[in-house]
């Protein structure tokens, strides 16, 4: 098992990663060229919410209304708790044992919920503060760019902002629609329907929204109505969204819903897949080949789900909660990473199950493939750390570069968050080679990443900026396995393994050593 | 009842016997749901340990096993009558007529009639499992007459649950009709037995006593107002006398008993929960995926495999099943897929697949062809022919007209409720308001309860009880309210007491005739439910065709999907140009109202909907896995052009 050490020094200040060619990271100064394709969403151009919702009832002045008025918008507003809150609170209209009885429910109910909280943690959170937490993006709520999204089939793609507008680019249209809904609020995650050209499935605070989008249509501000909104009692802030590949159904996850729904959109009608365990669902991921999905929990555990009769593995960890997750192209290979450990872990799953073998055999314990603990690197700047927690794993569709997502130390400035890009070999055996790290501008650090779901020339990785900028990152690189069939036409010519370099030469992790 | 021999095999063999299945196991949960109900019904916080004690010495009871046995034969039949009844494609009525017609249909009054009966039988079971003053009819009068002889006096209390059991019956019957309760849909995802069972448990309980508290409301005002009659039926038929001592029940502090409400509907919803545990168990099994083999190697097993099977048409769950399997395949299964792809062993041809392929085409050419005919008939008449009322073009036009014309101004036609029942009954048929159902006005049925039966199809739409909706003035086209001024000219008053003066207080005794004349006009977007309305079949079809010409990229070795590639490419084109005229008519892509807390199923209310993103998913299968291949397929320039728009991600 091998570590960072045997990456190339990360950049000097100043410097920033270009591309990979030739098997080399490029990088260049700053400030020379920003590339045409690269947005940059300064903080300052968004119009935010200098207020929150909850704050501006302090603004209006107290009225007074009948008891009877404020305990029906108690109980709208607040439900069961809120309008015993109303009775207790108001005791000098209600008769004494009508808000004594209250306030005893009112402090059983907190008794109980205190228990239960204390059995899931993460259930007192706020919802914005529940998806900072069980979000992909790094530091999601001081995010500028809170979610990113590639079309599975073209190359346009979506950015969800910090207020709450999501906008869509697309080369061949100067159009970029602007979409926005009064559901669409604290946006964690967002993915284009795949074999559509149109769809944009939007996990927000309260619901799901999905948006069709005319790619014909000039249109710049597409009307609220071209959003379906998905929405069940119970399961909010939804935080992990994932469409099947074959376009059909849409999954959707929140840490309060022990249940994860699978939603026929158009029929605008949901089946919950309930399992108790975890005390909700935060992350999903649908496998390539549409057989599997990767779904973590709150807890120590997450499950992966078979898609044929739906039903799941149970796997424990033994330290934190899984907190992400990436799939091989072929659907057989799981990378994993958990939470408080600096390893990725993989699993290998047989291929597709024909239907008549309806049980499908599994792995039995997961393998260790990556070590990132920290690594002291001295370069002409000082020592630089990197390593550490993952917060999120990419691997580009065909399968050769995986990258990795990592949280760094908010407060130590020389331990900046950081991409970590591994080769990787899926076939005939697993490997894992490093590649090199992916800096930006200094002082400025990755918050989100996403690979181009087909990108000609190799691999194509969009990396989200804490400055508000969004880049992409070209690998060139001949593939050296047969494409995936159906997304790039007919199948290529098998060419050569180019020239390994002499660090990459050193494998991380095969499936031999192991 | 399923009169085709072809099919026949499979009804023997999977149908019945899933069926029987799902009755033996409600028959099994009965003794849960039934102890559930003796705690609920003994419920006493105070006393706990006299309560269990209670509950055990009824549970072991000799009348409670007697009742047990009786309630399972209920449960059987409910099971069998579910079996009888279900269908797989709803049967949509276009307007409220049409409903009404359904509702009296002589098959569906017996169904009506045999609930009701069997809920007489849960209420008596119910009311001696309760015991105390509910279990016995008559008791011995507390007072002697004047002759100083004993009489049996009648028990109301006990009346009053058997009555409550057949009118829960009965109204479970008649919502089950407005709801599509016999409806029997395919799940969105594949699940185990016992999961789909788990997870729609909850919500059976939920709907249960919900619709148990509506049902449980309208008993008691019914029985505040009518109560007397059935009470004095009773005592005259079984020669019992009144208890003058006892409190009648069919006045307000009688009914307003606490303990006796809460046992109503404690009553009422564990007969609603049994019959929708029968029912939903119905369902989970007999959706159950059934796998067909793809071909056989004995003759007489040929029949049963899918190609021959997917052709079938009766019983209808059989297509479905075997559509359902074929989707299914398609998506999971490559050894079978080498199955559909070979060639057969003598002779070397695609049997299968050219019978599978050609299946799923006239299906959807079939669904093209409805499209497109509809989409003339309502192009060139600019007004809706409704589908499946009896009552077709000619009815559905002239309301809307008189419909038009009232919401403008009070109508003339119709001065009292008398001369609607004039009309309808003498006026023939070049009365313009004549239908087969006006005549039901008077029958027993048009009661509260049955206007109240028929107002929750669609409670948001406008056409709920009110005639001076806006709603109603904006969708009549103005072409037509035109020609129905001409007709209204030149046609014979139908009523004698007609003035053409409009006069506000006029329009007061018209109002009911108003209300039956809206309940006459076609419900918005039925008729284009009622068009896909087994749209499921459509989408497994087209998923199945997609699926099968993605794998073929790769696994067809004999090129057999090659030759069908065109005309499966055309067919799903023209179908996608059909459903996109489609969704252009005004009621066509408003989405359904959110249905209330139900069982009844309401995934066809938006099967058009879910065909239409599958038509798309389909198309843009085929083409990003053939991408620039296509190019070289046979279709018509204008095909061609439709097809660069996929290619492209336009659509």
């Amino acid at each position: 098992m091998c570590s960072l050490t045997l990456f190339p020094p990360p950049l000097q200040d100043g410097q920033t990663t270009l591309c990979e060619s030739n098997n080399e990271l490029l990088s260049g100064s700053n400030t020379q060229n920003a590339s045409p394709m690269s947005l940059h969403f300064p903080r300052e151009s968004l119009k935010l919410h200098s207020r929150t919702e909850s704050s501006s009832k302090a603004a209006f002045l107290d009225h007074s209304e009948t008891l009877w008025m404020r305990s029906a918008a108690a109980w709208r507003d607040g439900g069961l708790t809120g309008l015993l809150n109303e009775i207790t609170d108001s005791n000098s209209e209600v008769p004494k044992w009508l808000s004594v009885g209250s306030g005893c429910i009112l402090a059983l109910l907190r008794w109980i919920s205190s228990f239960h909280s204390s059995l899931f943690p993460h259930l007192t959170l706020s919802s914005e503060d529940m998806i900072a937490e069980f979000s992909q993006v790094l530091n999601w709520s001081d995010c500028v760019v809170r979610a990113f999204a590639w079309h599975p089939h073209t190359d346009k793609f979506a950015v969800a902002l910090l207020d709450e507008s999501i906008k869509i680019y697309n080369p061949k249209s100067t159009t970029t629609p602007t979409l926005k809904h009064r559901l669409q609020r604290n946006v964690a995650a967002m993915q284009w329907k795949p074999l559509c050209a149109s769809a944009l499935a939007v996990a927000c605070q309260n619901c799901v929204l999905v948006w069709h989008v005319d790619p014909c249509s000039l249109s710049a501000r597409p009307s609220s109505s071209c959003a379906q909104v998905l929405s069940h009692p119970g399961h909010a802030p939804v935080t992990s969204i994932a469409w099947s590949p074959s376009g059909a159904l849409l999954l959707s996850a929140s840490p309060m819903d022990t249940s994860m729904m699978v939603w026929d959109v158009a029929a605008e009608s949901c089946v919950p897949l309930q399992r108790v365990g975890g005390g909700g669902v935060t992350f999903l991921s649908w496998s390539p080949d549409g057989s599997h999905v990767l779904a973590s929990t709150p807890s120590a555990l997450f499950r992966v789900w078979e898609t044929r009769m739906w039903t799941c593995e149970r796997w424990p960890c033994l330290k934190g909660r899984c907190q992400s997750g990436c799939w091989s192209p072929d659907g057989s290979r799981l990378l994993f990473a958990v939470e408080g450990e600096t390893v990725i872990y993989a699993l290998t799953f047989a291929g597709a199950p024909d239907i008549s073998t309806s049980s499908l055999k599994g792995p039995q314990a997961a393998a260790v493939v990556a070590d990132l603990s920290e690594t002291t690197f001295h370069t002409e700047d000082g020592d630089l750390i990197v390593g550490g927690e993952i917060q999120s794993l990419a691997w580009d569709p065909r399968g050769e570069r995986l990258a990795v997502l990592l949280k760094g130390d908010p407060q130590a400035t020389n331990r900046p968050a950081i991409i970590a890009v591994f080769k990787t070999r899926t076939s005939p055996i697993f490997e894992l080679l490093p590649c090199g790290f992916v800096q930006g501008e200094p002082g400025v650090e990755p918050r989100l990443m996403q690979f181009h779901p087909n990108f000609q020339h190799g691999a194509l990785l969009t990396v989200c900026w804490s400055s508000g900028r969004i880049t992409h990152v070209p690998f060139y690189f001949l593939t050296s396995a047969v494409p995936v069939v159906g997304l790039s036409g007919s199948p290529s010519l098998l060419h050569p393994l180019e020239r390994p370099a002499d660090f990459a030469s050193q494998s991380l992790f095969t499936e031999l050593l192991s | 009842m399923f009169a085709a021999d072809s099919g026949c095999w499979f009804t023997q063999k999977v149908l019945c016997w899933r069926a029987a299945a799902s009755v033996a196991w409600s028959v099994l949960l009965l003794p849960a749901s039934t102890a559930a109900f003796v705690v609920l019904s003994k419920l006493s916080v105070l006393h706990p340990v006299q309560m269990f004690a209670d509950c055990v010495s009824v549970l072991l009871s000799a009348g409670s096993v007697f009742s047990f046995v009786l309630l399972a034969g209920v449960i059987i039949m409910v099971g069998f009558l579910t079996f009888e009844y279900y269908t797989v494609i709803p049967s949509i009525a276009c307007s409220k007529v049409a409903l009404l017609g359904q509702l009296l249909h002589p098959r569906q009054l017996l169904y009506c009639l045999a609930h009701g009966v069997m809920g007489v039988v849960v209420g008596w079971s119910c009311a001696v499992t309760i015991g105390y003053r509910y279990e016995r009819l008559a008791y011995l009068c507390p007072q002697k007459d004047r002759d100083g002889l004993l009489h049996m006096c009648l028990n109301e209390h006990h009346l009053l649950l058997l009555l409550e059991g057949g009118f829960v019956g009965l109204s479970h019957s008649l919502l089950g009709v407005i709801q599509n309760l016999n409806y029997v849909s395919f799940g969105t995802v594949q699940q185990h037995k016992y999961l789909c069972f788990k997870a729609s448990l909850p919500l059976a309980a939920k709907c249960s006593a919900a619709q148990a508290f509506y049902s449980v409301r309208n008993f008691v005002l019914l029985y505040f107002f009518l109560g007397h009659i059935p009470r004095a039926w009773m005592c005259k038929s079984l020669s019992l006398h009144l208890d003058s001592s006892a409190h009648p029940l069919d006045s307000i502090s009688g009914l307003l008993d606490l303990s006796l409400l809460y046992l109503l509907w404690i009553s009422a919803t564990y007969l609603l929960f049994s019959w929708y545990m029968t029912l939903l168990l119905f369902r989970i099994f007999v959706t159950e995926a059934y796998s067909f083999p793809v071909q056989s190697t004995f003759t007489e097993e040929a029949p049963q495999c899918l190609p021959k099977v997917l052709s079938e048409k009766q019983p209808m769950i059989l297509k479905f099943l075997a559509l359902q399997d074929l989707s299914l395949l398609s998506q999971h299964s490559p050894s079978r897929r080498s199955q559909v792809f070979s060639l057969s062993q003598p002779g070397g041809h695609p049997h299968n697949w050219n019978a599978i392929s050609k299946e799923c085409l006239s299906l959807l050419a079939d669904l093209t062809q409805r499209l497109v005919s509809y989409h003339e008939t309502v192009a060139t008449n600019g007004r809706t022919k409704s589908l499946s009322s009896g009552s077709d073009r000619k009815t559905s036009s002239e309301s809307s007209g008189t419909e038009d014309l009232a919401s403008c101004r009070p109508t003339f036609l119709m001065k009292t409720p008398a001369s609607v029942f004039l009309r309808s009954v003498g006026a023939g048929p070049q009365s313009p308001l004549t239908s087969p159902f006006t005549p039901d006005l008077d029958s027993p049925f048009a009661s509260p309860t049955l206007r109240q039966l028929t107002s929750p199809v669609d409670p948001g739409s406008p056409w709920h009880g009110v005639v001076q909706s806006p709603h109603v003035m904006r969708r009549a086209p103005k072409l037509w309210s035109t020609s129905t001024d001409s007709q209204r000219n030149g046609s014979p008053p139908a009523s004698p007491a007609t003035l053409p003066t409009p006069k506000p207080e006029s329009s007061k005794p018209s109002f009911l005739a108003q209300f039956f004349q809206n309940r006459r006009e076609q419900l918005p977007e039925a008729s284009s439910q009622a068009l896909f309305a087994d749209g499921q079949a459509h989408i497994w079809a087209l998923d199945g065709l997609s699926y099968l010409v993605q794998a073929s990229f790769t696994e067809d070795q004999f090129g057999v999907v090659q030759t069908t590639l065109p005309s499966i490419l055309s067919s799903m084109l023209l179908l996608q140009e059909a459903v996109d005229r489609h969704f252009k008519l005004p009621h066509a892509s408003s989405k359904p109202v959110r249905s209330t807390i139900s069982l009844g199923d309401s995934s066809h209310k938006t099967l058009r909907f879910a065909l239409r993103a599958t038509l798309k998913t389909a198309i843009y299968r085929i083409t990003t896995t053939f991408g620039a291949h296509l190019h070289a397929v046979q279709l018509s320039a204008e095909h061609r052009k439709r097809l660069q728009h996929f290619l492209e991600y336009k659509e």
